[in-house]
């Protein structure tokens, strides 16, 4: 049984007799990333089974989404805000989630620095990206003829 | 142990999903044709597939989380955590079962015998 068990991270191993980290700066950082995972995974619950329920569940389901039913959904800023609020929550669940699997994992401090370089730019991309999506799309864009929602004015 | 195991493996895949979600949905903003042709490829058996599985990870990973949630701050919740997975992992069939009927069913339906 005990070669089924899998060590918990950053705990002492043959690599690594003693833990060899800077202590914490004694903020309380730690602690606040702590309570939202759990506050926003509560939220997102709500979020993410409602944006599934609505989405490949009602009407003809995956099958049925093309432009015209994103339009559809972000002509009203109940979606709009719904998916501003499942984005951010999402991204900083997420994010805090792969910084936590960084540090217990990436041994060497600079790799650590480094790849969480890499997740916080790709993060804030993906963030300001899906804000402006929601908040500058235009549900009938001028040229457009395919796929657009019935509300939209003929050309 | 293995259950925290799955929550980082499911946690991470549906993290990765995110970022390409987020990317595909930004084609709204580019023009119609773009969104429904990336759309449009999606709509295949293959992708069918694949999108069951992450729901599989993402009612694994929400049901997971409120057993952690439980455990954490419910006085009785670490003494109950086993039993409290053996929960997770029915809500999970429970809600996995009609998901994956309907999903399924309008995936092989509409490539099959569709449009």
């Amino acid at each position: 049984m005990s070669s089924n068990i899998i060590d918990a991270p950053r705990s002492n191993s043959a690599d690594s007799p003693k833990y060899k980290r800077a202590k914490g700066s004694g903020s309380s950082f730690e602690m606040f990333a702590w309570l939202f995972m759990r506050l926003s995974g509560v939220v997102l619950i709500v979020l993410i089974f409602g944006h599934l329920f609505v989405n490949l569940m009602v009407g003809e389901g995956i099958h049925a989404i093309d432009f015209g039913f994103v339009a559809g959904k972000w002509s009203n800023p109940f979606w709009q805000f719904w998916d501003l609020a499942m984005l951010w929550l999402a991204m900083l669940h997420g994010t805090n989630g792969v910084r936590t699997i960084i540090n217990d994992y990436a041994e060497r401090s600079s790799t650590r620095m480094t790849l969480k370089t890499v997740l916080f730019v790709a993060s804030a991309v993906i963030i300001v990206l899906g804000t402006l999506v929601i908040f500058t799309f235009d549900p009938c864009p001028a040229g457009a003829v395919t796929d657009l929602p019935s509300f939209c004015p003929v050309p | 142990m293995w259950s925290w195991v799955g929550h980082r493996i499911t946690g991470v895949v549906i993290f990765v999903f995110l970022l390409v979600h987020v990317l595909d949905t930004s084609l709204v903003r580019v023009s119609p044709e773009a969104y429904t042709a990336v759309i449009g490829a999606y709509k295949n058996p293959i992708m069918g597939l694949g999108e069951a599985g992450l729901v599989a990870a993402i009612v694994f990973h929400a049901f997971n989380g409120l057993r952690i949630i439980a455990i954490d701050f419910w006085k009785k919740g670490p003494k109950y955590q086993r039993q409290l997975l053996w929960g997770v992992l029915a809500l999970w069939a429970v809600t996995m079962i009609p998901f994956l009927i309907r999903h399924l069913t309008i995936v092989f339906s509409n490539f099959f015998g569709g449009h």
